[in-house]
């Protein structure tokens, strides 16, 4: 039975170029305190532009009305639990976006004088400090603007300390488990990347690993990239060792901080052998995800990477915070400026929030409430591996799919139920993986819900899996076809010439 | 704690159900050397109260209340209200990247309204759904010349904003991508078009040009265009102030457009967050780096819009993808999108006049030292040192203009100074008595 929702209006809205009127404007300028200057004049007539071709002319009222109606269109964390796995999907504080926007901070130029910047320099600092006591790290550089960003600013500060050793080396390996953006990032920083494979524990397997490295005689092997957790919510129980078999060979471990908010408060990375990391922001910190970004993605590394680190990096110098240029083996700049400022406000203001304790409080609430999930489902869903879980819970479509419904069919079902899916068929080493991260800023009514709900399709798939098939049905789009999208592009509006145009 | 919805009965409930007593026997697998055995050493919680009054302390430390003529990248423009209204909306700001577009066709019609107002703007047939900013947007749109051309070496403008420059040479460092600068002529502010004529070569991918350029000068897109072209190389066009594009004509000559956003009323704050875009031709579209979105139906034959082409990202192809990125800037390229609807086709023009005005209202007190036209920025040379004549202006709560001489020597006795429609009068009045 669907608890958690029942079907309302929703509104159609066209696209903003077809409710567009000429001589309709939203805007009103002041009156100009200086003379007004004649484009054609100033810049040459052929600089100036005739028109912007099918810009939209509409009023303040329909704007706001547009965007409003699209947004009812959204599902979101506000609306409900939004279990995507590796996502971390958590609530977004509310004052973080207050903040954010005093005008002292939204308004500060980056080229405005640091004796006027203070006040925006001691959050980078503090932000940087809190970061290094949850990680455990030495160093750390705030300008990646996301994680694959920081996975790019990672694996050149690895490139470039081994060059500072003689050998850049040739190749990063890469678990079977990992993200797409670890591999793409690889082959960005000039590595070749070699897969390897997980044991059936789900782990990295130790002993495969020290024989790779042993047959390394070339050295050619200059970092790992690991997910701890892993993208099944597993601890790599061997981590500490797994470090120990890349250092005696002169190799890095790389830890994509993804899976972070399993680990705040009970674990470090900097203490089990992890040479340079990446944090996402939008992830572990709480700032939103806004419908794809922005993100902040830091980069914390152990001392004989600091070094390298991007410039400018926050220094103190006579009771002040000043950036220092001054890094000669720094690998530059990976971005302008000094970051998602406003993000990094946002990620320091959750942290005061919740303080040392807290922030072990919230992984501890993340884990159970992933423990209580796996619990309750285990019973309806296969689950691949049975590891301890994490943060998050991988289980298989393996029992539904005997009755031809795959991991897909299921998650859209799950949307006529009032829920996001959870990831679908990530990680790949799962055969139609359901991956399923609660975080810990669920109510236990809410997964209630959401265990009632997987259950109740479960039940749906014995009795009559064509049903499931054709979800959504309580959608205001039906099932999407992203193949003709993908065969046909069309990415852009274009005027419809009427059969009357056509004909003139 | 206030984001943790949970009693501590219903704790012990959960704790029971996972067939547990206590908490800590959901970690007790991890590894003994690996455990933290003390708490993190952070201050205690504190109150939202208490949040707003630490920022409300160091935004009192920033420089808020001066005037300001600093550009170089990033503008004061006005932010209407209405965009902070509607990005606000948890819809847009809790929402994830759109992979499910049964449940998120709101996020994906705004991209797709996106996209096609950047194409309108750019005079581009194709743009992307957003990229961190201008500056990594330009190493991004260089890896892709790469890719469509099969040849390996770039040659950017001095006058591309110098941040950028340096983010181009990380990114090209590792990739066998070799970069080389070429000059700008010391009358006009222009690209030398010589020096670029000289300096290409048949295995250049791409010429990198920004106008308005770094002095604010604007380029001649053609005449860089046409002499790419002539080596079968590809012109990559650059912006940073987004609002020019609202009287300048588009770059129809260049083949990719790779520009920042920030202008589109997104607060400096300091440096980030903002929103870059690659747009190019039609025929460059499976090269494009970064998310996109597009139109189709659902299966009751209604309009749709869904993530596309993705077989280009690295979630599919992973180490064959067109570029690693995957988070974007999608709520900062919406207030852009919100940005360009209230303004629309007219306001746009209007406010490009109004800082077009504004920016030579000041040159009619400040001598630019350029010949080239300008939008709403120019180079000034100062007749005492720059730095000093900003640090009077402080006492006058104004910030003056960017002292050139870091990133161009030759220029250490000027400054950038730039006036948008936000700029006072009688301000601008104060510094060219300053500047006299």
């Amino acid at each position: 039975m669907i608890r958690k929702v029942r079907q309302h209006i929703s509104q159609n809205e066209a696209l903003l170029f077809e409710e567009t009127s000429p001589g309709k404007a939203g805007y009103q300028l002041p009156e100009l305190d200086v003379p007004s200057v004649d484009p054609q004049a100033a810049l040459g007539a052929p600089n100036v532009r005739v028109e912007i071709e099918g810009f939209p002319e509409v009023s303040e009222v329909e704007a706001i009305r547009h965007f409003t109606r699209l947004s009812t269109w959204n599902y979101a964390i506000d609306l409900g639990l939004y279990p995507l796995g590796s996502c971390t999907m958590k609530y977004n504080p509310r004052v973080n976006e207050f903040v954010a926007r005093l005008d002292g901070l939204a308004w500060a130029h980056p080229y405005q004088p640091e004796s006027l910047s203070q006040g925006a320099l001691e959050i980078i600092a503090e932000l940087e400090s809190a970061l290094l006591e949850i990680t455990g790290m030495d160093a750390i550089t705030l300008q990646p603007a996301a994680g694959a960003h920081g996975e790019f600013t990672g694996i050149l500060l690895v490139r470039a300390y081994l060059e500072s050793q003689g050998n850049p080396r040739k190749k990063i390996l890469v678990p079977d488990s990992a993200h797409g953006t670890n591999p793409a990032t690889a082959s960005m920083a000039g590595y070749s990347v070699q897969n390897i494979k997980s044991n059936a524990k789900g782990m990295m397997d130790v002993s495969s690993l020290a024989r790779l490295l042993d047959e390394d005689t070339n050295n050619e092997i200059a970092a790992l990239m690991v997910t701890n957790p892993s993208t099944l919510g597993i601890f790599e129980e061997d981590i500490a060792k797994v470090a120990e078999i890349l250092h005696a060979k002169g190799a890095m471990l790389y830890m994509d901080g993804a899976n972070m908010n399993a680990l705040v408060g009970l674990t470090r990375p900097g203490d089990f052998g992890v040479d340079v990391m990446h944090l996402n922001l939008h992830k572990t910190f709480s700032t939103p995800h806004g419908g794809g970004g922005p993100g902040g993605g830091p980069v914390a590394v152990k001392k004989h990477l600091e070094p390298f680190l991007p410039i400018p990096r926050l220094k103190r110098v006579n009771e002040a915070w000043t950036f220092d240029y001054k890094f000669p083996q720094s690998i530059g700049r990976v971005r302008a400026f000094y970051g998602n400022f406003g993000v990094l406000v946002r990620a320091l203001a959750y942290i005061l929030a919740h303080g040392g304790n807290g922030l072990k409080n919230a992984t501890i609430d993340a884990l159970m409430n992933a423990n209580y999930i796996r619990r309750k489902l285990e019973p309806y869903y296969d689950l691949p591996y049975d590891s301890p879980s994490m943060h998050e819970v991988v289980f298989s479509d393996d029992r539904q799919s005997k009755q031809g419904v795959r991991t897909g069919d299921l998650a859209k079902r799950l949307i006529d139920y009032g829920f996001h899916p959870y990831t679908v068929s990530f990680p790949t080493i799962v055969h139609g993986a359901i991956m399923i991260e609660p975080t810990e800023t669920e109510s236990k009514r809410e997964l209630d819900l959401f265990i009632d709900a997987m259950i109740s399709i479960a039940k749906e798939i014995e009795k009559d899996p064509k049903f499931v098939l054709q979800a959504p049905y309580l959608t205001r789009t039906s099932r999407v076809d992203e193949v003709t999208a993908a065969r046909r592009p069309i990415v852009r509006w274009r005027p419809q010439r009427t059969s009357s145009q056509a004909a003139d | 704690m206030r984001y943790l919805p949970k009693s501590d009965s219903e704790r012990k409930e959960m704790l029971a159900a996972c067939g547990i007593e206590t908490a800590e026997e959901l970690y007790a697998h991890l590894p003994a050397e690996a455990r933290l055995n003390r708490p993190l050493d952070l201050a205690p919680g504190i109150s939202e109260y208490e949040i707003i009054d630490f920022f409300k302390a160091r935004a009192a430390e920033t420089a808020d209340g001066y005037a300001s003529f600093l550009g170089a990248g990033v503008y004061r423009h006005y932010r209407p209200v209405l965009i902070d209204t509607i990005v606000s909306r948890g819809e847009f700001l809790t929402s994830y990247t759109p992979y499910q577009a049964e449940i998120a066709q709101g996020t994906l019609t705004a991209i797709f309204e996106f996209q096609t107002m950047i194409c309108q703007l750019t005079g581009m047939d194709v743009a992307n759904a957003s990229m961190y900013d201008g500056s990594t947007a330009v190493p991004e749109a260089a890896m892709m010349a790469l890719r469509v051309t099969g040849r390996n070496r770039v040659l950017v403008s001095r006058v591309v904003h110098p941040e950028y420059r340096q983010v181009l040479t990380t990114y090209a460092k590792h990739q066998g991508m070799p970069v080389a600068e070429f000059g700008y002529d010391a009358e006009t502010g222009q690209i030398d078009l010589k020096d670029l004529e000289r300096k290409l070569d048949d295995d250049t991918a791409a010429v990198i040009i920004q106008s308005p350029n770094f002095f604010g000068v604007i380029e001649n897109v053609q005449a860089a265009a046409d002499l790419a072209h002539r080596r079968g190389a590809l012109l990559i066009f650059v912006f940073a102030e987004a609002v020019s594009l609202g009287i300048l004509e588009p770059p129809r000559d260049a083949d990719i457009v790779a520009g920042e956003l920030q202008s589109f009323a997104i607060s400096p704050s300091f440096g980030g967050p903002y929103a870059g875009i690659i747009a190019s031709k039609e025929k460059f579209l499976r090269q494009l780096p970064g998310r996109l979105v597009g139109e189709t139906l659902d299966s009751n034959g209604n309009r749709a819009f869904c993530l596309t082409l993705s077989t280009r990202e690295q979630h599919i192809r992973r180490e064959k993808a067109t570029s690693n990125i995957c988070t974007n800037q999608a709520l900062i390229a919406l207030m852009a999108t919100v940005f360009m609807t209230v303004y629309g086709k007219a306001g746009l023009r209007e406010l490009a006049t109004q800082n077009l005005s504004k920016a030579h209202y000041l040159s009619s007190k400040v001598k630019p030292r350029f010949t080239g036209p300008f939008f709403n920025e120019f180079v000034t040379t100062a007749k005492s040192a720059p730095e000093e004549i900003n640090q009077t202006l402080l006492a006058r709560k104004i910030i003056g203009g960017l002292p050139l001489g870091t990133h161009y020597p030759e220029l250490a006795d000027s400054l950038l100074l730039c006036a948008t429609e936000m700029t006072r009068r009688a301000d601008m009045d104060t510094l060219a008595e300053a500047l006299k």
